[in-house]
């Protein structure tokens, strides 16, 4: 496996669950400030391959290598504290914490025991708090127990809460499921915005929303990769017509 | 109005400055010696709640093994003073004088080695708190380093509790068997049973609680505090936000250990005897129990569940000894099922906005009143003043 200038370069990468492979040898690249939206039916391995990459399933063999760091072995904190950052299918937030300290709790400082009970919400964190509830939509609504949100802000609250990491590889998984046609709007808006810095992948079922957002999409198939390219290609290949888009 | 937000935002303290007024003031004046020593005893079953209340209510993880670190504080502390107890000249009748008494039953002719430290005071106070902080790092560092959790982990810490009693009364002539280590006496000199020295030990077991509730809540205004909650909302969330979360269950499983030891050897100094009787698993549910009742999420709340359920066994089982075990487990499905958060839930979400209700009216009604005095009635302008009255 050589070195890459990919943000993120996946090799052979192969999981099974009691001898069924989710993940089937699957390689892919995602370059540096990159948009890559994954489609592809239900159970073709989108949400495993995420899962995969943060470390919350242990590969089977194969490689993960992150800015030409190897990941797999590594624990989901370290991983974390890399660069990478997930956003879970369903909102992911502290619903009995008020939407300041979701994203305080998230400030990527004082993650060790000694150094969270020394940690000081010093001006800093709290003008980094402010930023980001402005770019998400949010910076009315800090006091406000996030349980409380409605689902599409809890959706942006969690977008936020990676935000404040200043991850280099964004992963989300169907950030606008559930979302309103003005939410998806004001969410493409929002995707096109932070994936400035950063590379971004992006599961997502919506045609038009991942027209609006891509720059290069991935189709998967039963573990594997079935096509890849421009969304205009990848609609126009018969294979994709044939498993996923056509019916 | 200044003055009352004041109190609002102080209240986390205020409520620990009349607990301190009750254990320091009131009960020292309305108890005699001998409540007052059972009262102290009490206390030092108060460390082991606030523990729980960190471990339990604040992390999420249910412990019902307390009663090891308890234990092994106590007797930590009880190894240093039967040392004491045991020299030459008061033992001078059995056949190796010099050695406690249990050792030269058990046909033991020498101190063992792993005794010999216990000789020191300074020794014997480190280990009151560094032995049980031990053993709970290698368990519980073992398990949540491997996700084992939640019932899993309750029922691994019952059997430690379980392991730890056949131990201490297996080995007879080194732990003093099913007895204990009876007939303590004195610390460097000082007769530890007399009333005076009952009374000092007493104001150090409540100001050493009161100084614990203030750390503790030191702890849970800290981020970490605020880490252990979104940990047991959201475990996965905080793990892929970059944190250890093992390393943040370890550590409060160390700190519930560590409180625990500290009380183990409070009681050990005011009872004047340790025995695997406080070890075990029955004790060890106790003592989760007393945090339910108190309020698993509140440090003041579990104090007083602590002495209010001590005080219903020491009356109850002098009165109807039979019955004492049946209520006390009818007191704990009752409390869990009713009042998820104990007396402190009951004071916080039902005593305390009732009386704001009852304010608001009568300020309303008050109101009401003025303007009619002054003006026919304008509700477009009474409506707003009984609003804020409910939201203060």
């Amino acid at each position: 496996m050589s070195n890459t200038d990919f943000a993120l370069a996946v090799e052979d990468l192969t999981v099974s669950f009691d001898g069924f492979k989710a993940i089937d040898k699957l390689t892919l690249y995602i370059d540096k400030n990159e948009l890559r939206v994954i489609i592809g039916p239900n159970g073709a391995g989108k949400t495993t391959l995420l899962d995969l990459i943060c470390g919350k399933t242990k590969a089977s063999g194969g490689s993960i290598k992150f800015k030409n760091e190897e990941l797999t072995g590594l624990d989901e904190h370290i991983r974390v504290r890399r660069g990478i950052g997930r956003k879970f299918q369903t909102p992911s937030i502290y619903e009995n914490l008020s939407v300041f300290q979701n994203l305080e709790v998230s400030y990527p400082a004082g993650r060790s025991v000694f150094g969270a009970l020394g940690f000081k919400c010093t001006d800093e964190v709290k003008a980094r708090v402010q930023v980001v509830a402005e770019e998400i939509g949010l910076a009315d609504a800090l006091d406000m127990e996030a349980g409380l949100l409605s689902h599409g802000q809890k959706q942006w609250l969690e977008i936020g809460m990676l935000l404040m990491q200043e991850p280099e590889l964004l992963m989300l998984d169907e950030p606008i499921a559930g979302m309103s046609a003005r939410e998806r709007e004001l969410t493409a808006e929002l995707l096109k915005r932070i994936c400035k810095n950063r590379s971004v992948i992006v599961i997502e079922h919506d045609m038009e929303f991942v027209k609006q957002i891509a720059h290069k999409v991935t189709v998967m198939h039963q573990g594997k990769i079935l096509a890849e390219g421009s969304m205009e290609a990848v609609q126009a290949d018969p294979k994709v017509i044939d498993v996923y888009l056509g019916h | 109005m200044n003055q009352f937000k004041a109190w609002i935002t102080s209240r986390g303290l205020g409520s620990v400055a009349i607990l301190a007024v009750l254990l320091l003031v009131v009960f020292p004046l309305v108890f005699d010696i001998f409540r007052l020593n059972l009262v102290g005893k009490y206390l030092t079953y108060g460390f082991v709640a606030l523990g729980l209340v960190m471990l339990w209510g604040y992390g999420g993880v249910l412990s019902l093994g307390q009663g090891v670190f308890f234990g092994l504080g106590g007797y930590a502390m009880a190894m240093f003073l039967k040392l004491e107890a045991s020299d030459p000249i008061s033992t001078k009748i059995q056949s190796t004088p010099g050695i406690p008494d249990f050792m030269d039953w058990n046909q033991l002719t020498a101190l063992p080695l792993w005794w010999k430290p216990f000789e020191y005071l300074p020794f014997s106070l480190i280990a009151v708190i560094a032995v049980p902080t031990l053993l709970a790092f290698i368990i519980s560092y073992a398990m949540f380093k491997r996700r084992v959790g939640g019932v899993y982990f309750a029922i691994i810490t019952q059997a430690v509790a379980l392991i730890l009693t056949v131990l201490i009364i297996g080995q007879q002539g080194y732990t003093g068997g099913v007895n204990g280590m009876t007939d303590l006496k004195t610390l460097l000199g000082w007769d530890i049973r007399t009333d005076s020295a009952k009374y000092i030990l007493y104001y150090l077991c409540a100001l050493m609680l009161l100084g614990t509730i203030v750390l503790c809540a030191w702890i849970q205004r800290s981020k970490l505090g605020t880490l252990l909650l979104a940990m047991r909302d959201k475990e996965d969330r905080v793990r892929f936000s970059g944190y250890d979360v093992a390393m943040f269950k370890v550590f409060v499983f160390c700190l519930a250990a560590a409180l625990s030891g500290i009380g183990g050897a409070l009681f050990t100094l005011q009872v004047g005897f340790m025995s695997p009787s406080f070890v075990g698993i029955v004790p060890s549910i106790e003592m989760v129990i007393y945090a339910a009742v108190g309020g698993r999420l509140s440090l003041v709340g579990a104090v007083y569940g602590t002495l209010l359920v001590n005080f219903g066994k020491t009356y109850f089982s002098e009165s109807f000894p039979d019955l004492w075990l049946f209520l006390m487990a009818a007191l704990f499905i009752g409390v869990t099922m009713a009042f998820p958060e104990g007396l402190a839930g009951v004071w916080t979400q039902k005593i305390v906005p009732w009386w704001q209700r009852n304010q608001a009216q009568r300020r309303a009604v008050r109101l009401a009143v003025a303007k009619d005095a002054a003006t026919p009635a304008d509700p477009s302008s009474a409506a707003p003043t009984t609003l804020s009255g409910q939201s203060a």
